[in-house]
C-alpha cells in the first residue's frame, strides 16, 4: 500500500494548533472534512471512537509518533490525515514522551487487511528514524508529500 | 535457537492492540525474541511494537518465534500461547 495514494493532501497539517490529544484529533477530522474525505455528519462520532480506542491502550507507540485510528463502518476508502507539531502532544505515549507527528488513519470495519497493509506501510517508514525526522522537520505540505513519494518508492523496492 | 511457529488466528490480524500485547508478554522475558513471516526473509524485535506492525500479519498468517536466552524456552510457550488463543481480541 502506498501512504501517497492514501494520505489526504489536503488534510496534512504542518503546524498542528493545538498540543492536546484530543483537539488535535479534532482538528485532523475538521481537515478530513474540509477536503471531503469523510462527511461532516462523521467528523463527531469518529473523534468519539478515536478517543474510545486510546483509552484502551494509546497508540503513542514510542519515538514521537502516534497512530490513532478508527473503524467505521460503510467507508469507500482507507483515508489518512498526517497533523505535526512543534510544541508536541500528551498522547500519553507508551514511552511518556510528547509526540509530533500524528496519522490518524480511518479504515473500512469490513476490510481488516486493508488497515493491517496501512499499517504496515506507515509503521515501515515511522520507524526509520530519518524519515521521522524529515517529516517533522518538513516546512511546507509539499515537502511531506514528496518525501512520502520517496518513501513509497524506497519501499517498492525492497 | 529455539523457535516454533505459529498461526494468526484472531480475524483482525497483528494489528496495534496485539502487537502491543505481543511486545509487552516478549519483554517480560530478558531473552533476544525475533517475529518474521514463514513468507518472508526478514526478522524482527519481537519486544517492538513498531517492528511487529511491519509484519502485517492478518488472520492465517504463520509466524516463526525465535528466543535466544535463559529463559528462551518459557518464552517461547508463553509468546505462542497468546498468538495462538487470538490475543483475547475482543475486536
Amino acid at each position: 500500500m502506498k501512504l501517497r495514494e492514501i494520505v489526504v493532501e489536503k488534510a496534512i497539517i504542518t503546524s498542528l494548533q493545538s498540543s492536546k490529544r484530543d483537539e488535535v484529533l479534532g482538528e485532523l477530522l475538521d481537515a478530513l472534512v474540509a477536503a471531503d474525505a469523510i462527511g461532516a455528519d462523521r467528523r463527531d462520532p469518529y473523534l468519539k471512537e478515536a478517543l474510545k480506542r486510546e483509552r484502551k491502550g494509546s497508540t503513542g507507540f514510542g519515538h514521537g509518533v502516534a497512530v490513532p485510528h478508527v473503524k467505521a463502518s460503510g467507508l469507500d476508502r482507507l483515508t489518512v490525515a498526517i497533523g505535526i507539531s512543534d510544541a508536541g502532544v500528551d498522547f500519553n505515549a507508551l514511552d511518556k514522551q510528547p509526540v509530533h507527528s500524528i496519522f490518524l488513519l480511518i479504515s473500512p470495519e469490513e476490510r481488516p487487511e486493508e488497515h493491517i497493509d496501512a499499517m504496515e506501510a506507515i509503521f515501515g517508514n515511522l520507524s526509520k528514524d530519518q524519515f521521522r525526522r524529515f517529516l517533522r522537520q518538513a516546512a511546507d505540505v509539499k515537502e511531506i508529500i514528496t518525501l512520502l513519494e520517496e518513501a513509497d518508492a524506497g519501499q517498492s523496492v525492497g | 535457537m529455539p523457535s516454533r511457529k505459529v498461526t494468526i488466528s484472531n480475524r483482525l490480524g497483528l494489528h496495534a492492540r496485539p502487537a502491543m500485547l505481543l511486545a509487552e508478554r516478549a519483554g517480560t522475558f530478558t531473552s533476544t525474541i525475533g517475529v518474521r513471516r514463514t513468507d518472508a526473509k526478514n526478522t524482527v524485535d519481537g519486544k517492538s511494537i513498531m517492528q511487529l506492525l511491519m509484519l502485517a500479519g492478518t488472520a492465517g498468517t504463520v509466524l516463526e518465534i525465535t528466543a535466544e536466552g535463559d529463559d528462551a524456552t518459557d518464552a517461547l510457550a508463553s509468546i505462542a500461547e497468546l498468538i495462538e488463543r487470538g490475543f483475547e481480541d475482543d475486536e
